[in-house]
């Protein structure tokens, strides 16, 4: 192990996609919904949001986080990849939903490294997590930028 | 209540919210979301590492922030994409009244405004404004195009 780490120069284009299946249960919802002080009705009450036409409870525009960040850490974990953690800014974020994640969800996110690019002493790294349900239909986009900061 | 598309005009404002923030809602927020970054929680932490103390999580802001969307629209589904850059922190100070831990904190204030209309896909891109004070008091800009695409 050397003292001052960086981002390995073959990163970009990388795949990790070991992420095990994410279950989103009703009580996950309402936690995540507390807090972020989302009060809608759909996301703490089954009723209110099988009005509006959904399967069960409907998760917050940034659940998604939760799902892309837990597939994140086999790539912030994997030693070849050089990221120090303790290190990383989030920079900017983005999610895209292909249709809304409700409780009952069976979720699996692919992490792509789509950019690497050397910013100072440091990278800003942009990842795209695919997340799909357990048919393989496409559910959310989330894309990131993490600004790794260098060693001064 | 109900949004129709005929209402709506560029540069039209969907309302302003403020939003309280205090440490036990960023350990609120860490617990919920798998984020324990110890700059979101510890003073000594965030302050060795050059911040100006504990700051909220980005995805804290982010996803607050978007409340003031979701009860406008009134389905957090309509919600088909949301992006925004994180600019500056918002830092949390901790509460000045020993008896009282869950108090102190800072405000969030957000303001939407109709930033596009696509008529025919029958959506609007709401655009976020949203504040907080820096250590100093002063007003900043934390999120950066914060933009929200909405099915109406």
């Amino acid at each position: 192990m050397t003292a001052s780490q960086s981002v390995a120069e073959d990163l970009a284009g990388r795949l990790y996609e070991g992420a095990p299946v994410y279950v989103v249960s009703r009580e996950k919802i309402r936690e995540f919904a507390r807090a972020v002080k989302a009060q809608a009705p759909a996301h703490h009450d089954v009723d209110a949001a099988r009005a509006l036409g959904h399967a069960d409870l409907v998760a917050p525009p940034t659940f998604a986080i939760v799902v892309a960040q837990a597939a994140d850490a086999e790539l912030i974990q994997d030693p070849t990849a050089g990221i120090d953690f303790s290190r990383v800014v989030h920079a900017d974020q983005r999610f895209t939903h292909h249709r809304p994640i409700v409780a009952g969800d069976e979720l699996t996110a692919v992490v792509h490294v789509d950019a690497v690019r050397a910013l100072g002493a440091g990278a800003m790294i942009t990842t795209r997590e695919e997340i799909a349900d357990a048919a393989g239909e496409p559910v959310a986009t989330a894309v990131s930028s993490l600004l790794v900061r260098g060693e001064e | 209540m109900t949004v129709t598309f005929a209402e709506l005009e560029k540069g039209q404002g969907i309302g302003t919210r403020r939003i309280e923030v205090t440490r036990a809602d960023l350990v609120r927020y860490a617990g919920a979301s798998g984020d324990f970054n110890p700059i979101h929680w510890n003073e000594r932490f965030a302050r060795a590492v050059g911040l100006p103390g504990v700051i909220a999580h980005g995805m804290f802001t982010m996803g607050a922030a978007v409340q003031l969307v979701t009860d406008w629209i009134g389905d957090p589904g309509a919600i088909l994409d949301y992006q925004t850059r994180f600019t500056k922190p918002v830092p949390v100070p901790d509460a000045q009244d020993d008896a009282a831990p869950d108090t102190g904190g800072t405000a969030i204030t957000v303001t939407g405004t109709i930033g596009a209309l696509d008529a025919e896909a029958s959506t609007v891109r709401v655009d976020l404004a949203v504040t907080a004070p820096d250590e100093s008091g002063k007003d900043q800009k934390v999120l950066v195009k914060a933009q929200a695409v909405v099915r109406i």
